[in-house]
């Protein structure tokens, strides 16, 4: 090596000068995480609590309606009464049938909400179980659910519960209501499910389990279904919603529960009779349904909100 | 694109197959025997029942019946109701009212979904659009039979612009305000839709490129952010196109307009199961054909749609 070509020099800064210095390290906070985010971006939101109180309510006057009136919706219903306005101890004026609104309302809170619930929980399982095996297994399973899927997504579910309806007239209860409705409304949840199955499908997490040993069965229930549950929540309270409001279309059509259990939908179209006279006596359940499918919305799309950052942006 | 077409049919099949049985199957389970109800109180002859059985195929197995039905609807046979009259019959009736009504209800959603989720994107979180969000919000939780019955009380009875019910007059005129009650039933999940794809079109490089061209904004947004904004909008509508027949139905029963759907709900009423079932199958029928048509339009408008397996 020749010592006369010189060398080509690099600047080394000087270590000391360089040193990165960092501010703190918060050892004890909590990774973040997707629940948390969603938490703490919801706590912020006013519309938030204002629907978990409205929610809180709804519940308590289905479990609990004595609480809010002491007037039984169905006896003591005076024709002498009918259709009058409000009077002390009756807050909302009466019916068609001289009975008190404010307590069919509150009577009629537990149809609702009691129909919506168990509707709402037999589409969620059903779709969970249906799309969460099409998506995991693929191959000929999900292309045989995914079709299966198809065929009830092509079948409206209110007119679907209608044939359900007619056809168990005979058997009209909270139950049977649920079914037609949950029964037939699990598609779309399925198809969601499904799609969040493939993303985490994915993820290391899934390919370490099975590395680890574990069958396919056991990483499926015990690591992929809870990392893909948070968009099967938002899909049920909004399912909700649209439960309550199927309950209350039915009862329109006539095909809902019989006529000795209240139910605003049934109450509504009771009241279209005499609309042009007292057109309270329609508009009063109709704001009672109408808060109720609107808190669960509002909950519901805030519960989406909060864990999906590309919504966050958006606002 | 011959391909794709076939590719879609034949995906159809199944779900056609399949919904058909579905509902006829649910017939089936029906408790009571529907010859002897066609006698009422009467002890028919046994004879007769026997020859009325093998006329409408009831002494066969199930699957046979069903078999019998479908070959009925490919021959464009869709039965006939409780009362005798042919399903056809009522259908060429009732199908043109029900066309006009949801024709004019998508044309008023989709007015009003693009043009106010338009306006709404391009002034994300100004006052516009936050009262246009929670106006929307309104509209997604008010159940159609209760925006029907307020629009009829208010807009008809109290104010009188419309007449509160249609009845035998149902020409394109006289349906405005069903039509309206069932666009805007319909407008806000679109409108919100339209309002989400517009802001995300509007981040995408070809709109930047746009406007780096130096197009005007006119031009930018109508032309190259508009286009490409509608297609989960359309999307949308085609999937919940069973919404829009289940707020026909509604809107229908309550303004009295003789369309399908009153006739079904007049059915539910008078609990006469086949006359349902018949028209339920019509509407199942529709949606299939209604989401073939648009999946088939969007092959032509968007190429990359059809080579995807």
């Amino acid at each position: 090596m020749s010592s006369n070509t010189e060398l080509p020099t690099h600047y080394v800064a000087p270590v000391k000068d360089a040193a990165v210095t960092v501010d703190a390290v918060k050892v004890d906070e909590k990774p973040a995480s997707l629940w948390g985010d969603a938490w703490r971006d919801l706590r912020k939101r006013p519309l938030f609590w204002l629907s978990c109180a409205i929610v809180f309510v709804i519940l308590l006057m289905a479990l609990f309606p004595t609480l809010f009136t002491q007037v039984p919706p169905n006896n003591n219903c005076m024709l002498s009464n009918s259709n009058a306005g409000p009077a002390p101890g009756h807050p909302l004026g009466f019916t068609f049938q001289g009975c008190d609104i404010w307590s069919r309302i509150v009577w009629g809170t537990r149809t609702s909400v009691s129909v919506g619930v168990l509707a709402t929980l037999i589409g969620s399982v059903i779709g969970l179980v249906m799309g969460a095996l099409a998506g995991f297994y693929g191959g000929w399973l999900d292309s045989v659910l995914s079709r299966i899927g198809d065929i009830f997504f092509a079948i409206p579910y209110i007119l679907a519960a209608v044939v359900v309806m007619s056809v168990f007239s005979n058997y009209r209860n909270v139950f049977t209501l649920a079914l037609a409705i949950g029964g037939f409304a699990w598609a779309s949840t399925a198809r969601v499910v499904r799609a969040e199955i493939l993303r985490v499908r994915q993820a290391d997490f899934v390919m370490a389990s099975q590395a680890l040993g574990l069958s396919r069965f056991r990483t499926l229930l015990n690591h992929v279904i809870p990392n893909a549950i948070a968009p099967l929540l938002v899909v049920s309270t909004l399912a909700l919603a649209a439960a309550i409001v199927a309950e209350a279309t039915l009862a329109f059509l006539g095909v809902g529960l019989g006529s000795d259990v209240m139910s605003w939908g049934a109450d509504i179209s009771n009241a279209q009779q005499s609309l042009r006279t007292a057109p309270m006596a329609l508009i009063w359940p109709s704001i009672a349904l109408t808060v109720t499918v609107l808190a669960f919305i509002l909950l519901g799309e805030l519960i989406r909100d909060a864990l999906d950052p590309r919504a966050r942006a958006r606002r | 694109m011959l391909g794709y077409i076939l590719r879609r049919i034949l995906q159809l099949i199944p779900v056609f197959l399949g919904s058909t049985l579905l509902i006829y199957a649910l017939v089936f389970a029906m408790p009571g025997n529907p010859i002897l109800a066609l006698f009422g109180d009467k002890t028919p002859n046994p004879a007769v029942v026997a020859a009325l059985e093998a006329q409408y195929h009831l002494d066969q197995p199930f699957i046979v019946q069903y078999f019998y039905y479908l070959l009925g609807i490919f021959q464009g046979d869709m039965g006939t109701t409780f009362s005798g009259q042919s399903v056809n019959d009522v259908l060429a009736r009732t199908l043109p009212v029900t066309g006009r009504l949801a024709v004019m209800a998508i044309g008023i959603e989709f007015v009003l979904a693009i043009i106010i989720g338009t306006i709404s994107a391009l002034r994300k979180g100004k006052i516009f659009d936050n009262a246009m969000l929670v106006i929307s919000l309104i509209f997604v939780a008010l159940p159609i039979f209760v925006l029907a019955f307020l629009a009829q009380y208010f807009l008809a009875i109290q104010w009188g612009w419309f007449r509160p019910t249609v009845g035998a007059q149902n020409g394109w005129n006289d349906l405005w305000l069903p039509a309206i009650v069932l666009g805007v039933s319909l407008y806000a999940t679109s409108m919100r839709l339209m309002r989400g794809s517009v802001i995300d079109t509007l981040n995408q490089d070809w709109v930047r490129t746009a406007y780096s061209k130096g197009l005007p904004r006119r031009r930018v947004i109508p032309v190259h952010v508009l286009r490409n904004s509608l297609i989960p909008v359309i999307t949308n509508s085609a999937t919940n196109f069973g919404v829009l027949l289940v707020g026909a139905t509604v809107t229908e029963a309550i303004f009295n307009v003789p369309g399908v759907g009153n006739t079904l709900f007049q059915a539910t009423l008078r609990h006469e199961g086949p006359t349902i079932v018949s028209f339920v199958t019509v509407f199942v029928i529709l949606y299939v054909l209604v989401n073939l048509v648009v999946d088939l339009l969007y092959g032509l408008l968007d190429p990359r749609i059809r080579y995807v397996k």
